[in-house]
Order: C-alpha cells, then structure tokens, then sequence
C-alpha cells in the first residue's frame, strides 16, 4: 500500500548491477552437470471437524548456486534472487495472513498447521549472513525492498521501535535474526498478485488456476507465506543455491447443497464438495514448467480413527466417496502416541488435460465427527483492566485433550515436566513493569522461580525499541491451566505519532508459544517415491510445536487533536504572566527609590544630584536637550535598529551553520 | 505569661504531630494504599514507587536498571530502598517498611523545619531589638513560626499523601530542608551534605546554592542592612555589635569545600554501584536527560506535559530552551532582591522549581507550602490569601475528579483536566508574586517605622 520510491530506486540500483554481472557471466555458463532449477506445484487438501476445508497450496522453486549459472534464470524468480544475493539472506519468512487461525478446531499438533498457522497482519523474520553492525542496516533495505515488492506497508518495519532481535526462544534461533510484525495490516488481492508473479505460470496454468480471488478472500483463514532458504551465499560448505517456498492456505466453507440433496434430513453430516464447487474452477492439466505437479487429500489420524479405517481397509472407504480415483495412497507410519494413522490419497495432475479437466470432489455418506490433534497447551491472551491508565496482560494455557493422553504415557516417571517457551513482544508505548510478572498454575499463585526457568527480558525504550519478554516455563504434566500475567502502563503518546484513527486502539503483536519438547511431522511410508515430493518431505521434517495467540487491541488514551494552538497560547500566557508580573514587583523600588531621591532632591537642591542626574539624562538619549533634528534622531534610531536586526540575523545565520 | 503561652504551643504541638503520624499509619493500613500509588498527582516517572521497584527489579537481574525507560531516579536510592520494594513481613502489607521509612522522613524534615523555624524567629527577634522596634510591632503576639511551619508541613494533606502514596519524594523534601537547616545552623558539611543529595535526586535543587551561600555568609534572614546603617545614622552612634554581619567568605569557601568533597563521594559510590553497566555517563542520561527533555508524556499536575504532548516537533527543542531558561531567568533578579532574606529566597526558588518543573508533583507542593509556615509573621498581611486558600482545596478536589472522567470513564477530554492544571500553575503563580510583593511591603514598612514615616502606601 505504502509505496515508496526507495525500494524502486534500490531495486533499479540492483538490477543493473546484476545485470553488468550477467553479462561477464554469461559467457562461461556451463549447463551441462549442474543441478537444473526447480519448479514444484501441489495442492493439499484436507477436511476439518467443524464443516470446513482447509487448502494449502505449495510452489517450490529452487534455484541453483549462483556461482554454477551467474545470475541467469529459467524458472526462478530474479528478484528473489537478487535480493537473497543483495542482503545475504540466510533464511527468511514473510507471511500475509487474513484471518485467525482457530487451534481448538483446526489443529495444531501437525504440521500443517505449525507451520502455516500464522498471526493476522504481516509477520517477517530474516536471518542475514553479515557482520552484527550490519544486520540493522541489511533489515532496513530488506523491509523497503519486500514492501516495494508485495506491495505492502512493510517499510513501517524499518524504524528500532518496531522489530526485535530474539534471542532463544525463536526458532531460527541465532543472533542473526531479526523480527517484526505489523498486525494491524489489511491483506487483500494487491498483495497476492506480486506473489503470484513470482510463479512461472503465475496463475494461467496448473494448479494456482484455482486461485479464484472472491472465493479465496471469501474464506475463514488466508495465509499467504514466502520462506526462503539460502545456502548460496555462505562462504564455505555446501552449495545447495535459494529454495524458495511460497504456501496459500486457506480454510473454506464449502457450500452444502450437495449435502442437502442426499441426506437433507441430516444435520451434522459434512458438507460434500469438490474443486469446482469451492473455487469455482477445475484444473486443466499442469503447469509445464512444473516437475511434480499433485494434489493430495489428506484424512488426518481423528479422521480415519472415526471412519474406522485401519491399516487393512483403507481402500474400501464406508463413509465417504471420491470422485477420482486416487493415483496413490500413502499410510503414515505408525507413532507411539495414537494408534489411528492419517492416509494420504494422491493424485496426479499430469494425466488430465484440457479437455478433461481434473476436479475432485468428495461426498460424505453418514455423519462422521472426529478432532483434530491439538498443541500440548492451549494458548490465549487477553487484556485485563479497566481504564486508560494501567493494565496488564494474561497469557493463559489450558491442558487439551492431548495433554491428558501425554500425561497417561509418561505416568512412569513421577517427575514430568512440560517446556513452554514464550516470547512476546510489545511495543514501546505499553510499558511493562517486568517486576509484575506473577504465574499461577491451576489457579494458584505460585512462585516465579519455581515455574520459569530461563528468562530473558530486553525493557522497551521510548520511541526507540520494543520491549521482549522471552519466558522458558517448566511445568508440571498434569496442569489444568496456568497463567501469566504482567502489568503495564499505558503510554501517552505526542498528537503526531497517533495513527489516523487514533481513537481504534494500538495493536500488540501475538506472543509465541512453543513446545520444544515436541516435534509436529508427519512420516510416510513408502519413502522411495516421496523424495520428489517437496510438500511431503517437509512434513516428514521435525518441525518445533507452536502456536500464536491472538493480537491484542490496546486502546490508548487521545489528546486533543484539535487544541495545538489553543494549548500553545495558553501556556505561554500563563508563563508570560509569571514572568512579567513576578518582574513587575521585583523592579517596583526602583520607581518608588526615584521618587525619594526627587523629592530629597528637590528639598535640598543640590548641585552634585542635579549633575549625575543630568549626567544619566545624556547618556541615555539626551533627552533634557531640546530636540534639533527629529529626522536626523529618527535615522540614528533606525540604524541602530538596523544594526540590531544585523546582529540577530547574524546569529541566526551562525546557529543554523552550526547545527547543519 | 508567654512560658505559659509556650508551654500550651507546644504541648498541642506534640499533640498534633502524633495524630498526624496515627493518621498515616491509619493510611498505610489501609487495603493498596487507597491506590494513591498510581495517582498521577502522587506519583511522577521521577518519584513513582513502581519504577522503584522495577529498577530494583531489573539491577537484580543483572541488567543496568537504566536498561529500558523505566527507571529515571538515582542509583543510591535503589541500594538504599530498592531491597524495601520486595521484603515483606507476613500478615503486614505489602510495602510497610518502604511506608514506614517515608513517614520517618516527614517527621525528621518536620522537626528540622522546626528546629530552622526556631532559629529564624530567635534571628528575627534579635534584628527587630536592635532595630529598636520592638514595641511598634508587637513581638509578644508573635507566633511560633517554627512550630507552624512544622505543623503545616506534617498535617498538609498533600505530604500526607505523597507519603502514604509510595513516593521517593518525602526523601527528597528532607535532603533540601536538611540542607536548610545545616545552612542555618552553620553546620557547614551538613548544609553541604543535603544540597548535594538534594541535587543529585532532583536537578532543579542544585539552585539553592544562592541562598545557602547568602545564609552562610550572612546569616539567616533580617531586615536589609541599609535600615541597620539608617537606624544608626539617626542614633549618631554606630554600634558594630547590633549591627547585621557583613558578607563573609570563609564559611561560602568552607562550604564550597565540603560540596566538592560529598558531590565526589556521591559519584564514586554511583559509581561503583553502576560500575558493570552503562556508568555514570548512562545515570546522568536517564536522570538529568530524562528531566531536561520532557520525554514522558503521561499526565501530572504541571503544564508541560500537554504542551509538549501537543506541540510540534519542529518547535519542541525551542520550547524546551524557553521552558527552562525561565527558571534561570528568575534566579537573578531574586537573589538580588532578596538577598538579606536567604530563606525566603530558597523558599521563592522551591516553589519556582516545584511550578514550573518537568514533573511535578503534590510532593513539591508540599515542601513550599511547607516552607511559608516560617513566614507567617512577616506575610501576616498578604494579599489573596483565601483566595488561594479555596483555589488549592478546589484544584485538589477537581483535579482528580476531571483525571477520573477523562481516563477511567472516557466520557471527560483531556482538556478537562489540563484546565486544573492550568488553574494550579496560576494558583501558584499568585503564591510567588504575592508572597514576595508580601515581603517587599513588609520590608518597607519597617523602613517606614524607622524613619517615622506614616504607613500610608504600600507601593
């Protein structure tokens, strides 16, 4: 939305740069026995408890080291490229999201959503691969240039007061990395058109033809994510060039009609849909460019357990029906937690073309209700206090259904412990007393030492850093709740830094919490053939259990907006009348003095008094003479005055040449 | 017949000055303090017990308590207070020790506010008898100016509630009356000692240097000298032992002397006690810096918060100049005017401070107010006095209620209640002017009675 002319200037500045470099480059580019670019396109879908569906679209594009091909790309995007070369970026994550992620439906124990569940508003954190004392400056061009690029009001990021630096308790956990998130951004079609630019069949082909906006920004969630890794720029050990993912999640409603059709007198059965019933397009064929090009259906382990499918039966499915007959069909391989596994129907893109188009559909037979696995800890955050002076902040955990069968496993030992990592950012306006910080676990105060472990605290400066709590709790396994608060004064804020609807509130960015002791992945069997897949190697990746909990809207108290002048005058009234009328009693002898020394004067006439008092009348104007020249007086008057303007002029003229 | 009088004074004195010391502790046991800890009125970033706290907070956690913007008050009080912010005794409330210590502190400033008030009228008297103008003013309806002014300073509501509220500013009001008193007494190293410990926890204290050297090179307030020389000329007998010391050096070089010595003494244990964080260059930052650019924002009894809240940014750098420079504008023709009077001269400076500071707050108020006890006699005949007397009580009533409607109800603005500060600056503003016009009048009119003129005019 914001739209500077630096990120253009620089991006320019860039461009030509590498192009001067692709041209010396070029001619030495060897294609043969290097690894080719990359370009992957999936779609998983997958049903939700409450009547809903999730879509999580994947495009992987991987480009080569830089040093194999110079700056010449087939697939990849150049200015992805160009800016992972420009600021040495190691890793990083972009994420637009609409929407909250429901965890207490939706899941947040796989992941999928650990991974893709994100905080509303624009989230980014990049790891760089440059000295400490540049990384600040690296960030500031960063966030210029991704806001020219998406078309986003990511250069707010730029100023101290706005983004963090983690220290542990972030994932990519190194001093490189910086944080930042604006949660009150609006994420709308603008942003999504420059990251399908970034596609090699952008939306014209393939499986992003379904990205069918109205229905997309129709949905309950949309998270729309870049992550990039990069290896290329590293100075030594393996080359392995950028990877570049780009996900779209979505969770839909699917309309019910067809459901209504068969079992119109069932109320809990899930509504029936299928490709073209959702985005109201189906899929002609693949992307060419793309290597592997699938869609997958995804029944997670509740799902399955419900449908009674086992291991032995999955083929024959009792409850529901698909329209397509999936290529494959994956079974996850057995874990120690649940006995129920998910399964995975896959289907290929490459066997349908234009003429017959691919659409998938699914329809439920009988009413099936199952949950999906849920963090360790459910997580929210809420404000408490009334006023607009003080509050303070809860973050709250209450045990779910999986903590209960966690316990039951580990009942062994008697000294369970579960890790909670918390890291929550304010900004600088809300001012938290850390010394407030109290825990209650099930509802009784308890002392602060005994719960946390580790914590690492960086207080907010005004106007010059946020403030960073990060928090590693040890709890005990069978806790019902437990929480934290800390209390906080509101800040007051000068009249030009309150936004323009200033009256709305502030937002504070979502606090984080992890379970490191907890790994969300997925693993299929059948390995061999999976390696292609890039969406499914990265579900078989462990990745760290987290959850975000909600933005919280902070309403701040407003000056008048209208007064600047009124006040400006009024004080300055009042200080001129302390100042002139203290001044006035403080000189009154002087007049009073005068009068004295008249009338002594006139008493005893003397000669010595009449003189000094002559004397002083000289001095200062000669005003005992009789006037000879008014005009001439007047001139005198006025070069002195001229000399005075002169003088002050001068010294103007001076402050300025110094302080600039 | 006045031993009589004397022994009634003070016998009710004592009287009063145990129920103001029941009273807060009445107070303090009270559930949260009433919360008059967060009160804007009580509590400054500079005095807030929180920030305290949190200060104490972050040094035990290894992190300078400068760290963030917190903590703007000096690394002493931290070692001193800081442990009393978290010890507790069981079935007690929280923070008693810390209430406790305020309440010691008002009853120690009280009984030096005394012990001065003694001194200043002994001094009074003496320069009245040989000014032989005993019987013209009626010395023997004088009142007891040092029980008065202790009096007002321990019954004040305002000291009552920045001693109940938690804040650092009953310690601060005693390190300027300490520094008075020394100043008085001629206890030169402990005159020093308090103008040291006063300036180093609140910059504007560093002003009373004046009087202190005019205290301490003329000793404590009188009528001007030239009414002495005038008496005598007309006596045609000059008497060198009735007449007002001239200006001596020796105790203003002894006392520079001694603030050297303490200032340094003061820093090095700053410094030592910031030693592993950012050092006394990060202290003077936070504390000097934070009171010269009004950086906090948050509402207080003073102007310049919503001033600055308000203005733009090009012009802040300005104002500021102009804001402060007006204190210092003020220190000259002040001390040139009432130089034979140190002490009402640092009592005319404190309420200057205490009006146009960057975070005032009731604290300050109560230490002036406190102060003009010393001068009931001579401002018997001051204008607007219950005009000011009902403008205080109103300023303090509306004050919280308009604060009351604009942040916790949302229904006021906050114009609402910077118009009651704005009423409190003029309030203050006419306490100033009229309290020193008051002075000059009763300077001439004892001029008047030594050259027999009638008391016609006061101008």
């Amino acid at each position: 939305m914001v739209l500077l002319q630096r990120p253009h200037i620089l991006l320019l500045l860039i461009g030509t740069h590498q192009f001067l470099q692709c041209w010396i480059a070029f001619g030495s580019v060897n294609e043969e026995g290097q690894k080719q670019e990359e370009f992957s396109e999936e779609l998983l879908l997958k049903p939700l408890p409450d009547h809903k569906l999730l879509a999580h679209f994947h495009f992987q594009s991987s480009g080569p080291p830089s040093t194999s091909n110079g700056c010449h790309h087939h697939l990849f995007p150049k200015a992805i490229s160009q800016l992972v070369q420009k600021f040495r970026i190691k890793e990083m994550e972009l994420s637009f999201t609409k929407g909250r992620w429901n965890y207490e439906s939706w899941g947040g124990f796989d992941p999928l959503s650990s991974s893709n569940a994100k905080p509303p508003g624009v989230e980014l954190w990049a790891v760089f691969d440059v000295p400490q004392h540049h990384i600040d400056a690296s960030w500031k061009n960063l966030t210029h240039t991704l806001s020219g690029l998406f078309c986003a009001s990511i250069n707010f990021l730029e100023s101290t007061a706005t983004y963090s630096t983690p220290e542990w308790s972030f994932p990519p956990a190194s001093g490189n990395v910086r944080y930042g998130t604006l949660p009150c951004e609006a994420v709308c079609t603008e942003n999504l058109t420059p990251w399908l630019k970034l596609l090699p069949c952008r939306d014209k082909a393939g499986i992003a033809l379904l990205l069918d906006r109205p229905s997309l920004y129709r949905g309950f969630y949309h998270s729309q994510q870049l992550h990039l890794t990069s290896t290329g720029s590293s100075s030594e050990g393996i080359d392995s060039g950028i990877i570049l993912e780009q996900t779209l999640t979505v969770v839909l409603q699917p309309n019910s009609e067809m459901a209504i059709e068969v079992h119109a007198s069932e109320k809990h059965i899930q509504p029936s849909w299928s490709l073209s019933s959702i985005f109201g397009k189906q899929v002609s064929g693949r992307c060419v460019l793309a290597k592997p090009s699938s869609v997958y259906l995804l029944l997670d382990r509740g799902l399955s357990a419900a449908n009674g499918l086992t291991s032995e039966n999955f083929w024959s499915n009792p409850s529901f029906e698909l329209s397509a007959n999936p290529d494959r069909i994956f079974l996850e391989e057995s874990s120690s937690h649940s006995k129920s596994l998910s399964i995975l129907y896959m289907f290929q893109v490459e066997k349908y073309c234009e003429s017959e188009p691919f659409d998938i559909g699914l329809m439920w037979k009988v009413p099936v209700a199952w949950l999906c696995q849920q963090t360790p800890l459910h997580a929210s955050r809420f404000l408490m206090g009334s006023g607009n002076e003080r509050a303070a902040i809860a973050i709250s955990l209450k045990s779910t259904q999986f903590t209960e069968g966690f316990m039951s496993a580990n009942s062994k030992d008697g000294s369970c412990e579960l890790r909670v990592d918390v890291f929550q950012v304010v900004p600088w306006y809300v001012k938290v007393y850390f010394h407030s910080l109290r825990v209650f676990v099930d509802q009784q105060p308890r002392a602060v030492s005994d719960i946390i472990e580790k914590i690492h605290v960086s207080p907010s400066k005004d106007k010059m850093s946020p403030g960073v709590m990060e928090v590693v709790l040890k709890l005990p396994c069978r806790v019902n709740t437990a929480a934290l608060t800390i209390e906080f004064d509101k800040g007051f804020l000068r009249i030009d830094e309150y936004l323009p609807d200033a009256n709305q509130g502030f937002d504070i960015p979502s606090a984080i919490i992890s379970f490191p002791n907890f790994h969300a992945s997925m693993v299929f069997l059948e390995d061999d053939s999976l390696n292609k897949s890039p969406l499914l190697s990265k579900f078989q990746e462990k990745c760290p259990v987290m959850s975000y909990t909600e933005v919280l809207l902070v309403p701040l108290t407003t000056p008048d907006f209208s007064m600047p002048y009124n006040v400006i005058t009024i004080t300055c009234t009042v200080f001129a009348l302390y100042f002139g009328s203290l001044l006035n009693v403080l000189q009154r002898r002087v007049a009073e003095e005068e009068r004295f020394l008249k009338a002594k004067a006139a008493k005893k006439t003397g000669r010595l008094p009449l003189l000094l008092s002559k004397l002083s009348a000289k001095l200062r104007g000669r005003r005992l003479e009789p006037l000879h020249s008014p005009p001439s007086s007047s001139s005198f008057i006025n070069s002195k005055l001229v000399l005075k303007v002169i003088l002050v002029a001068g010294l103007a003229v001076g402050w300025q040449y110094f302080f600039s | 017949m006045e031993k009589v009088k004397k022994k009634i004074g003070s016998f009710s004195f004592w009287n009063w000055v145990t129920a103001s010391i029941i009273f807060r502790l009445i107070l303090i046991y009270f559930p949260k303090n009433l919360n008059l800890s967060s009160r804007p009125e009580v509590s400054t970033p500079l005095t807030s017990f929180r920030r305290l706290a949190e200060g104490y907070w972050l040094k035990q956690s290894f992190m300078s308590p400068y760290a963030g913007s917190m903590y703007h008050g000096s690394p002493l009080l931290l070692s001193l207070l800081g442990p009393l912010t978290i010890n507790r005794i069981e079935g007690q409330p929280n923070h008693l020790l810390y209430s406790l210590v305020s309440v010691i502190a008002d009853v120690v400033s009280a009984m030096l506010i005394r012990a001065t008030g003694q001194n200043l009228r002994l001094a009074y008297l003496r320069s009245l008898e040989s000014l032989d103008l005993v019987k013209q003013i009626e010395v023997s309806e004088f009142l007891f100016s040092g029980d008065i002014a202790a009096l007002i300073y321990l019954c004040n509501p305002f000291t009552i509630v920045a001693c109940v509220g938690l804040s650092t500013s009953p310690i601060e009001n005693m390190a300027v009356i300490l520094c008075l008193y020394g100043a008085c007494s001629r206890l030169i190293p402990l005159a020093a000692f308090g103008w040291v410990i006063a300036t180093h926890l609140s910059l504007y204290s560093a002003i009373l240097i004046i009087p202190v050297i005019f205290l301490l090179g003329c000793g404590p307030d009188s009528p001007p000298r030239k009414l002495f020389l005038q008496r005598h000329q007309q006596k045609e007998v000059l008497n060198q032992s009735k007449l007002p010391p001239r200006f001596s050096w020796g105790p203003v070089i002894h006392f520079a002397f001694w603030a050297f010595l303490w200032s340094v003494y003061v820093l090095v244990l700053c410094g030592i006690s910031l030693k592993q964080f950012g050092g006394l260059w990060e202290m003077f930052k936070s504390t000097y810096g934070f009171i010269l650019t009004v950086e906090d924002l948050s509402p207080n009894i003073g102007v310049l918060w919503y001033f600055f809240a308000e203005v733009f940014e090009f012009f802040r750098n300005f104002f500021l100049i102009v804001f402060h420079v007006n204190i210092l504008f003020m220190i000259l023709p002040l001390a040139i005017r009432l130089r034979h009077r140190p002490c009402y001269l640092a009592f005319v400076y404190v309420a200057i401070c205490s009006m146009l500071k960057s975070y005032p707050s009731v604290g300050d108020s109560a230490l002036y107010l406190g102060l003009l006890g010393w001068f009931v006699n001579e401002l018997a005949d001051m204008q607007f006095s219950l005009f000011l007397f009902c403008g205080y009580v109103g300023v303090s009533l509306l004050s919280p209620v308009m604060h009351n409607l604009w942040i916790w109800r949302g229904t006021g603005n906050a114009n609402f209640y910077f118009a009651t500060a704005m009423v409190y600056a003029c309030l203050q503003i006419v306490l100033v002017v009229e309290g020193v016009s008051a002075m000059l009048n009763h300077d001439r009119k004892l001029r008047n009675l030594i050259t027999g003129k009638p008391q016609d005019a006061k101008s």
